[in-house]
């Protein structure tokens, strides 16, 4: 651990300008993952910088018919709005099967989108890991790797992103709004994270001195046929082995357009145009899933302990297309697969 | 007045600990309090060759930092180190000792500091340079080096030869990882020193022990240490032997004459001692009639290099089926990891997990009801002392069990039962543990008031301790229970054994009967000294003490109040200390039994298992309090759920070191996982045992749940899955 100062953003503005003045300083917002990393010696920031009283705290339907969501918005506030319940269930249900609810009460938007691997390696300063000291090594591809990501891994790194509400996000074709010293900008929701090629320290596109302030959803929410289904070790609080978020518009028992996106498997939430597009015309029906499971799944590699990924992810794709058909999304307070 | 014993009566410490009045070993604060912080060893084998301490003491407000270096004198013997839990073989592990690296985790330096943030951030600054050796922590890659423990269980007949020629045969190996107890509250040590005198409040679950530890590692007399350990935030074996950081504790104090508190972080409680890794193999032949012939039970555990920690895992089989032919082993391995400890049903969690995994799939083999198999095999002997129970309700045990779960509507074919997409199993096991009953001395102190104090060295790891004694005490002294105040965890009170072994009821309350009785007997004696006593010429067991009064038991209306009797004879308070007494007898076997009913469903598609009801019905002698009672079985059976699917320290052996040391990655279950749980207490009237019937269970609770899940999870899916947890990879075939 090193110790640092404390400082409060004032507004945006500020914030930008705290962060350019000084490099090794991080934003703070509800701190459920940053602080445990510090605590862990894993980051050491000269500075916190506390955005969590920036007034980013709203979620409010936009002229184009969707929603923009404050960057402040917690977890627990976002998944119980009544303009997400109603009209994005999607990422209600995601948001709700995450963390525990204590987490999901501190966790803010934004702070969900940066939040870092799990992998064992990157926690414990004992062992190589790239992603923690680039060029050190990945103690994951032959090691404890049952959480480890099965898709668009390099060489350097098989971790996965964590986040469950990113999967919806994904889904459901957000766009990240973001500000920096050259001025604000949009990023799509796709090329926010990246995957880890040979830098797999950097996780997603953001500059260091960029700050989110908004998630913008688009104004298809697909809430008459969704559902999100997390495949994980106990039957709450514990990260994905596998999630699924799928998202239909239906013509009677025919595919209109298809969403489909997959957590806990790779380095950002894992989409696949041929998958979605391989629904199109298609009936809701198992021969249709297969095939998109396969093309959404296309190329997945085991690294041992989690080869069963592969097989799991596959089932849990049909089964989640399955229960959007239906209309009968996976349920997050009984604890029962659907 | 009704009486205490046998009713549900609330803990008597709930008000303390939901107010936080309740305070831990952590939480005494006195002036001048430095903290300190513990830097650990990260390689698992080798030798420190430099401490670079430079870089922490530059950090405003740290004193000093400790290493084997320049730390204060210990003891330099092992038998100094041998705490009463120490294994009988082997050197303990003596903390800042010297430069040698016995596990990943061992603590190389306590930094101290004005705050305990400081001497966190200040122990992160330490440099350690090591000279590594080559480690070994894989059980499975190591078995070939076991070697057998010295003393095992006797052997009967030819179990081999009866193995070969049985009728209907089952062997196999079953495994279980090695588990952490994991407790809520954090190891942590406040010691105080003053002139000399040392006072230091501890997390453990024996007070006494530590005290008598400490006197030998840093040669001090008795007089001078008190160990107090009020409250627990949970032990479950844990806090048995004294942990390192209550000497670094003490060394810190010594060192800098100021009172220092240690505690240590939720990942340095993975370097304490764990449930040991092990591989459990049975062999089970059995006639055509369904009854065993033959029984081999082997197991091979882990411990540390440097002790050989190991317990009963084998000899359960002999208390629970008849089998003329028998034959066990127990042997170990020894890792560079620290050494094992006893964890909840020590021995018993793995053993009988195992053994009751095997007796399914011979049930199988045979085509019979694993219930029924139990029966026609039920033992009413101890086979291996060859000796009858003192009491042993098993039977029915099995029979409310399965009555209240609804056995009977079990279809035998595995895959038979489904709902909706899940596959629905049913499974059952037995569950054994001993009674025991060890020395305590319990102090009570009656005042003319009608309030007593009673008192004894015992801790109350959360079980209730403090409640049942009140409530024992209330009825024995004939007093209400709001009039008793129990005092624990303080080796200065009279004589206890460790809260461990689920002695301790037994033990205590045992001990309270005959120190209550001493107080009557004075009290008798005063009421006979008044003049025209309504009790002229009555003994001590004619009378009994009820509602504030010493009363006739053949004539209720013969009584003279407590505090009259007090009064006549000018005693303002009665002062009493009597031990239980530990029967020598030999004659019969003294265990507690259970019988455990599980239905799990199982997605048949995602492989997600859920235990969506247990019913254990557990004989245990007399309960004390239906209510704490219950409370500890059904904790017990949670953990039983968690060792069947979730609990798995998962070790990466490159490196020799614990890769999920947090609770958010090493799983428990969580709410979502426990579903409906019946506990059901059977009757067992048991005079023999010792005088209160009273058995103990703090660890009946857990034996067989894993295995009555696991059985449950076969007869739903057709697969069985020996080795735990039981994740839904090992359940379903993916690929
Ligand atoms: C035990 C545990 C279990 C969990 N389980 C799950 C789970 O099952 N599913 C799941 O999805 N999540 C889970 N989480 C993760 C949790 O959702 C994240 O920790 C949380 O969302 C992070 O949000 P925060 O506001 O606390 O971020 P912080 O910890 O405050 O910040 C995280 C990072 O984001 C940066 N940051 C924060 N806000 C901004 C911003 N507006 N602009 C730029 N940078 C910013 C910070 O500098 C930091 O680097 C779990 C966490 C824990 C500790
Ligand atoms: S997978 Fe990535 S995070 Fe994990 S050890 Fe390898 S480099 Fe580090």
């Amino acid at each position: 651990m090193t110790p640092f100062q404390y400082s409060r953003a004032n507004d945006v503005a500020d914030a930008i300008k705290q962060i350019a003045t000084d490099p090794s300083a991080k934003f703070i917002a509800g701190g459920t993952n940053l602080i445990d990393l510090i605590k862990y010696d894993v980051e050491g920031p000269s500075r916190l910088i506390d955005i969590s009283h920036l007034p980013l705290r709203s979620v409010e339907p936009t002229s184009a018919g969707g929603v923009l969501i404050g960057a402040m918005v917690p977890n627990t506030d976002l998944a119980y709005h009544p303009l997400i319940e109603g009209r994005y269930p999607l990422l209600s249900r995601a948001i709700l099967s995450g963390a525990s609810q204590q987490l999901r009460n501190m966790a803010s938007t934004g702070g969900n989108l940066l939040q870092r691997t799990r992998c064992f390696y990157y926690y414990d300063t004992a062992t190589p890991c790239n992603k923690r000291e680039p060029g050190s090594g990945c103690s994951a591809i032959d090691g404890v790797n049952r959480i480890n990501a099965i898709l668009g891994t390099s060489e350097a790194c098989i971790a996965t992103h964590p986040s469950d509400m990113c999967v919806a996000l994904a889904a459901l074709e957000a766009t990240v709004h973001v500000t920096g010293p050259a001025g604000a900008r949009i990023i799509a929701f796709a090329d926010f994270h990246r995957l880890p090629g040979n830098t797999p320290q950097r996780d997603t596109n953001l500059e260091p001195d960029e700050i989110i302030t908004a998630i913008e959803l688009p104004p298809k929410g697909f809430s008459a046929n969704y559902s999100y289904l997390k495949i994980r070790d106990r039957l709450s609080y514990a990260f994905a082995l596998v999630s699924v978020a799928a998202a239909l518009e239906l013509d009677g028992d025919t595919i209109k357009e298809a969403r489909l996106a997959l957590g806990g498997v790779a380095h950002k939430p894992w989409r696949s145009t041929a998958a979605e597009a391989a629904l199109l015309g298609q009936r809701t029906d198992a021969t249709a899933f297969a095939k998109a499971a396969d093309w959404l799944l296309h190329g997945a590699k085991g690294y041992g302990h989690n080869n069963f990924k592969i097989g799991l992810a596959r089932r849990a794709i049909m089964r989640t297309l399955d229960q959007a058909a239906r209309g009968t999304p996976q349920s997050n307070s009984d604890k029962k697969i659907r | 007045m009704a009486s205490y014993i046998g009713s549900a009566t609330p803990r008597v410490d709930g008000r303390a600990k939901v107010t936080g009045e309740a305070k831990y070993a952590g939480e005494f604060n006195v002036p001048g309090l430095v903290h300190g912080y513990v830097v650990e060893s990260t390689i698992p084998k080798g030798r420190i060759v430099r401490i670079d301490p430079s870089g922490a003491l530059e950090v405003d407000g740290v004193i000093d930092v400790l290493t084997h270096r320049n730390r204060p004198q210990m003891a330099d013997k092992d038998d100094a180190y041998k705490d009463e839990v120490a294994t009988e073989k082997g050197s303990p592990y003596r903390p800042l000792y010297d430069d040698i690296v016995l596990f990943s985790g061992q603590p190389l330096a306590l930094v101290l500091a004005e705050d305990w943030e400081t001497a966190r951030v200040a122990a992160s600054l330490v440099k350690v340079e090591y000279q590594k050796a080559p480690h070994v922590t894989d059980l499975h890659t190591e078995r070939a080096n076991a070697f057998a423990i010295d003393k095992p269980e006797k052997p009967r007949g030819d179990a081999e030869k009866a193995f070969a020629s049985a009728a209907v045969r089952h062997e196999a190996e079953y495994f279980i990882p090695t588990e952490h107890h994991n407790p809520m509250e954090l190891f942590a040590s406040t010691a105080i020193w003053d002139d000399g005198q040392l006072t230091v409040y501890d997390k453990t679950q024996g007070v006494q022990n530590v005290q008598q530890y400490l006197c030998g590692v840093f040669k001090m007399k008795p007089d001078a240490v008190r160990v107090m350990s009020p409250y627990m935030g949970g032990g479950f074996g844990s806090g048995l032997r004294p942990q390192y950081q209550v000497v670094l504790a003490v060394l810190a104090a010594r060192a800098l004459k100021r009172p220092v508190r240690v505690m240590l972080s939720r990942a340095q409680m993975y370097a304490l001692g764990h449930r040991p890794a092990t591989i459990e193999r049975l062999a089970l032949g059995a006639k055509s009639d369904g009854t065993l012939d033959a029984m081999t039970h082997e197991a091979i555990a882990v411990t540390s290099q440097f002790e050989e920690f190991a317990r009963n895992d084998t000899g359960w089989g002999n208390l629970l089926y008849r089998s003329p032919n028998a034959k066990f082993e127990h042997k170990l391995v020894k890792l560079d990891v620290p050494t094992s400890c006893d964890m909840r049903a020590p021995g018993a969690a793995t053993g009988v997990y195992a053994l009751e995994c095997a007796m399914d799939e011979l049930a199988v083999a045979l085509k019979t009801d694993p219930v029924q198999l139990r029966l026609q095999c039920y033992s009413d002997r101890d086979q291996g002392a060859d000796i009858p129970y003192t009491s042993k309700q098993l039977r029915e045990c099995y029979r409310e069990g399965a009555a209240a779960f609804g056995w009977d509507k079990r279809k035998a074919e595995p895959r038979s039962m489904r709902e909706g997409s899940d596959l629905v199993g049913w499974g059952m096991a037995s569950g054994v543990w001993e009674a025991l009953q060890m020395a305590t001395t319990v102090r009570i102190v009656l005042t003319a008031n009608g309030h007593a104090e009673v008192a004894t060295a015992a801790s109350d790891i959360g079980t209730g301790t403090y409640t049942i004694m009140a409530q024992v005490a209330a009825d024995m002294l004939g007093l209400p229970i709001d009039n008793i105040n129990v005092k624990l965890g303080d080796s200065t009170l009279p004589q206890c054994p460790l809260e461990g072994g689920s002695w301790i009821a037994s033990s205590v309350c045992n001990a309270i009967a005959n120190t209550a009785r001493a107080v009557r007997g004075d009290l008798l004696k005063l009421a006979i000294g008044m003049k025209d006593s309504p009790l002229a010429g009555a003994g001590v067991d004619d009378v009994a003490l009820i509602d504030g009064k010493i009363v006739s038991r053949r004539d209720a209306t013969r009584a003279v109040s407590i505090a009259s009797a007090m009064q006549s004879g000018t005693a303002d308070r009665i002062t009493r200390e009597e031990a239980n007494k530990v029967a020598e007898d030999k004659s019969h076997a003294r265990n507690v039994h259970s019988a455990i009913f599980a239905e799990v469903k199982v997605d048949e598609q995602l492989g997600v298992i859920r235990v969506t009801r247990v019913v254990n019905a557990v004989a245990a002698g007399r309960i004390l309090n239906p209510k704490t009672a219950h409370s500890q079985v059904m904790g017990g059976v949670v953990w039983g759920i968690g060792m069947a699917l979730h609990e798995e320290t998962l070790f990466d052996h490159r490196f020799g070191r614990v890769m999920n040391a947090n609770i958010a990655e090493y799983h428990v279950p969580v709410n979502a996982d426990v579903h409906d749980i019946k506990v059901i207490f059977v009757d067992e009237p048991d005079e023999m045992v010792n005088p209160l019937g009273i058995k103990g269970l703090g660890e009946i609770g857990i034996v067989g749940v894993a295995a009555a899940i696991a059985n449950a999870v076969y007869h739903a899916t057709g697969k069985r899955v020996r080795d735990l947890p039981i994740t839904l990879d090992k359940v379903i075939q993916f690929n």
